[in-house]
């Protein structure tokens, strides 16, 4: 057997006075084996990161170890002093974060910042230190390392920076990789090449890999074993197939439950007339461009058509820079679409002048990706759900009934209505985008990433008050989600998108068992753990 | 090199901005009541409509308008920016004549305000919510309240006139006929007062500026990746807190550089400093329309400078400029 390379004994983790729990983790127990891939599961606040940012001294300040030990390489390092701290990260454990647009020195060569890791451990010659980043560059699989190496980080995309962390994380051959979210903020082929790489790597360099998610599908790809964490506490622990097929605590199996299956719904043809119809709409963006070069052109829009009926769920799946939004953007005529025709019961969004724009913008009406950041954060929730209805010439008295009615309905009560959006959590405010939304007596719903920022659990509850609403007031919502799970649960029809292009559309089912298109079953394939999720 | 493409295009602009800042300067002559014809014989003192006319026609005041707007820009573009008949010589000569003063005082002032500013933010924010930090924000607070004029006289009272260790006034020792290293080193210590006066104030933005920014970058998620590389704190800040929280100061300089010649009048005045702000003074009160626009020139010309020399350094700093897609 061999011996652990990080052995975690009743780790106590303790939060700030005032906070809402006393212990960030209370008396967490576990190992990582050497080559082995240990996933942490759990939601936001759960206490998951906390113990990985302990482990590499960089805790919040307020946020102290209480109690506890984490020995590696013989040593407690919890206790370490800040000097000997600084020279175990970075060489002996490294670690990469969930945020690779703006993880990476915005200012620096991707060259240089690999290259420091060697000079913050007086490693080789300068020289030496570039061909290293050179290899490690090759070794993360960029493509053309003689140009990334000199490329700023702004000229990368997601994934390839995601890469660039995961060199320079492993520039020094760490025993111990932690990975905190590392692929939460990428493309679903992205991820799973990112995922991929740090298989690839733990078996080339037999490392230990603590892999922190909230994703079961990352932890069906990756995991050898996983410990589940709710409030601070570990629930479950065990190897990884026996966590995900025969959970033993509620907790675990509500967490798995949550997750949107495999299991396609058949969804029935729909016949009615169209809430909404897309006849060959174009968006082209142009940027740069000057006295000498032509200028760059993106085809956001590419000729698209589409129909949405009374009371259906549209689906629209895309990677990011697919279009997907800003046709969900064009249809709001958040963005003026070049040509075509958006038709919402009848009348051309994409003509109107804006006088006209705003007597018919109620018609449709969004659910934002962030509840944080789209509710007024000082006005009261009644100002957020009758601002619009008054603006479009509703009585106040009315506005206001209607308000407390649509509270009842979202599930939140009529009382919370008099409260300020801070003293809800993330699925409450979605909630309140959901009803602020119906209080316009829409004819269509656009959704776009609205379930894409909350934990599985909350997702869930969302996406069934959405069918609740679908089915009770016929609603006719467009979709937009990078998370194919997600669109399998709730809409009737998907349309993938590419490019601009729409290169897919059917039947839920049809989609999901029988892609016809190439990039379709690209997407499908690269869902992790999608196996899983079928016979699951 | 990527950098020339786009300096050369703020060239050609630059050069149509100042072609529409003479073309203004030349209405604004002749908005003035009467005409500089009228100005001169006024202040020649004895004037008949003979010598008016006579004037007029020296000057090509009888032409057409546009002839007139054509013989000015011509005259602008050939460097030649009319006669002071209130100081008797080319106005500019006479702009020439003070610019080297009033850049060597400006251009110090704002050297210490920017390496001083960008220092004291850069320790204070090292040791926040420390004793040290509050001194320097308390400091700042205190040169950033001390109205200009005020700093200056007591500067005078204090290290010239009480402790005598510094001239108060001037630019060099009158009548003293130094050559070399002695003249330049009587130059630098009339230097010192005014140049620390005019500093003092911006310095104290730079500071709070730099402070707030860096304490905000140091948020960044780029700062915690340097931390987990293990670097030093140090390294941290100089390399990778400083370059990114120093982006919103260098707008800012770009701003005061822009008042480089023109901003320094109050203190060329307390000082007897014989530069650019006192010429503008001066010729103000005398109403000496040709040296006041010389000057209008020069400054607009000055500014535009500096402007393209902030962008060119912006371009330096921040790769992503110029590159946005």
């Amino acid at each position: 057997m061999t011996s652990p390379t990080l052995s975690i004994e009743r780790l106590t983790i303790d939060l700030p006075a005032g906070a809402d729990r006393q212990f960030a983790v209370h008396k967490c127990s576990y190992q990582i084996l050497k080559g082995e891939i240990l996933c942490v599961v759990g939601e936001s606040g759960s206490g998951k990161s906390m113990t990985a940012n302990a482990l590499m001294g960089l805790l919040p300040s307020g946020v102290k170890v209480g109690a506890g030990r984490a020995m590696f390489g013989g040593k407690d390092i919890l206790r370490l002093s800040e000097g000997d701290q600084r020279a175990m990260r970075g060489d002996r454990v490294a670690m990469i974060f969930q945020e690779p647009m703006t993880a990476l020195n915005p200012l620096m060569r991707i060259g240089d910042q690999i290259a420091e890791v060697f000079a913050a451990h007086k490693r080789h010659s300068p020289a030496q230190r570039r061909a290293r980043a050179l290899e490690l560059i090759t070794e993360v699989g960029l493509p053309d390392p003689a140009k990334i190496i000199r490329a700023y980080p702004f000229q990368l995309s997601g994934g390839q920076r995601q890469r660039a962390m995961i060199a320079m994380a492993l520039a020094l051959e760490p025993e111990l990789l932690i990975a905190d979210e590392p692929t939460t903020a990428l493309d679903v082929t992205t991820q799973a090449q990112i995922l991929k790489l740090i298989l690839d790597l733990r078996d080339r360099r037999g490392m230990a890999v603590m892999f922190i998610t909230h994703d079961f599908g990352v932890v069906e790809e990756i995991a050898d074993r996983v410990i589940v964490m709710r409030h601070g506490q570990i629930v479950e622990a065990g190897t990884a197939a026996d966590v995900l097929q025969d959970p033993q605590h509620d907790y675990t199996k509500a967490l798995l439950n949550a997750i949107p299956s495999g299991h396609v719904p058949q969804s029935a043809p729909v016949t009615n007339a169209p809430a909404l119809q897309i006849k060959s709409l174009n968006k082209v963006y142009r940027t740069g461009g000057g006295f000498m070069k032509p200028p760059r052109e993106v085809r956001a829009i590419d000729d698209i058509s589409l129909t949405i009926a009374k009371g259906e769920v549209l689906g629209l799946v895309g990677e990011s820079g697919s279009g997907k939004s800003t046709l969900g953007r064009a249809v709001v005529r958040l963005v003026t679409p070049d040509s075509g025709q958006i038709l919402v019961g009848g009348t051309d969004m994409a003509a109107l002048n804006d006088a006209d724009l705003r007597a018919a913008r109620h018609k449709v009406q969004m659910v934002f990706q962030d509840p944080y950041a789209s509710l007024n954060p000082r006005h009261k929730i009644m100002r957020a759900l009758t601002d619009g209805p008054i603006a479009k010439g509703v009585s106040k008295a009315d506005a206001q009934a209607r308000a407390r009615e649509l509270m009842e309905i979202v599930g939140l009560g009529a009382e919370a209505v008099d409260r300020f959006p801070h003293e809800f959590s993330g699925g409450q405010r979605q909630r309140i985008g959901i009803a602020r939304a119906l209080a316009m007596d829409p004819e269509l719903i656009i959704a776009d990433e609205a379930v894409s920022a909350l934990d599985v659990s909350i997702q869930a509850q969302v996406l069934n008050l959405l069918r609740d609403l679908r089915a009770r007031m016929n609603l006719s919502i467009l979709f937009i989600t990078h998370d194919l799970r997600v669109a399998a649960q709730l809409c009737d029809r998907i349309a993938v998108m590419q490019k601009g292009k729409l290169v897919e559309i059917g039947q839920t089912s049809e989609v999901f068992l029988r892609p016809q298109h190439g990039y379709t079953q690209k997407l499908l394939a690269a869902v992790p753990g999608g196996d899983w999720g079928k016979t699951g | 090199m990527a950098i020339l493409g786009p300096i050369l295009g703020r060239l050609l602009k630059a050069a149509i901005t100042l072609l529409a800042i003479a073309i203004l300067n030349f209405f604004l002559i002749h908005a003035a009541p009467g005409d500089p014809a009228a100005v001169i014989a006024g202040e020649a003192g004895a004037a008949d409509e003979q010598m008016i006319a006579d004037l007029r026609a020296q000057f090509g005041l009888d032409q057409p308008f546009y002839v007139q707007l054509a013989r000015y820009v011509g005259n602008v573009v050939t460097l030649d920016l009319g006669y002071s008949f209130r100081q008797g010589a080319p106005v500019l000569d006479l702009i020439l004549d003070r610019l080297p003063a009033t850049l060597l005082l400006t251009l110090t002032a704002f050297g210490i305000s920017l390496v001083g500013g960008i220092a004291m933010g850069v320790a204070a924010s090292a040791r926040v919510g420390k004793i040290g930090d509050s001194l320097l924000t308390g400091f700042a607070l205190l040169f950033y309240a001390t109205p200009l004029y005020w700093a200056a006289l007591m500067a005078v009272l204090v290290f010239s006139v009480n402790l005598g260790w510094l001239p108060g006034f001037g630019y060099e020792t009158v009548g003293a006929n130094y050559t070399g290293l002695t003249r330049m080193w009587d130059i630098l210590s009339h230097l010192v007062l005014p140049a620390s006066t005019l500093g003092l104030f911006f310095m104290a933005v730079y500071m709070r500026m730099t402070r707030a920014s860096m304490l905000e970058v140091g948020q960044q998620d780029f700062v915690k990746t340097a931390r987990a590389k293990g670097l030093a704190d140090p390294i941290i800040r100089r390399r990778h807190i400083l370059r990114n929280a120093l982006l919103p100061v260098v707008t800012l300089a770009g701003l005061q550089a822009g008042q480089l010649v023109g901003g320094a009048v109050l203190t060329e005045t307390v000082f007897a400093w014989p530069g650019i702000g006192r010429l503008m003074f001066e010729s103000l009160a005398a109403r000496d329309y040709n040296t006041i626009l010389g000057v209008f020139l020069v400054s607009a010309a000055m500014v535009i400078v500096f402007n393209i020399i902030t962008d060119i350094v912006y371009r330096l700093i921040d790769p992503r400029i110029g590159h946005k897609a």
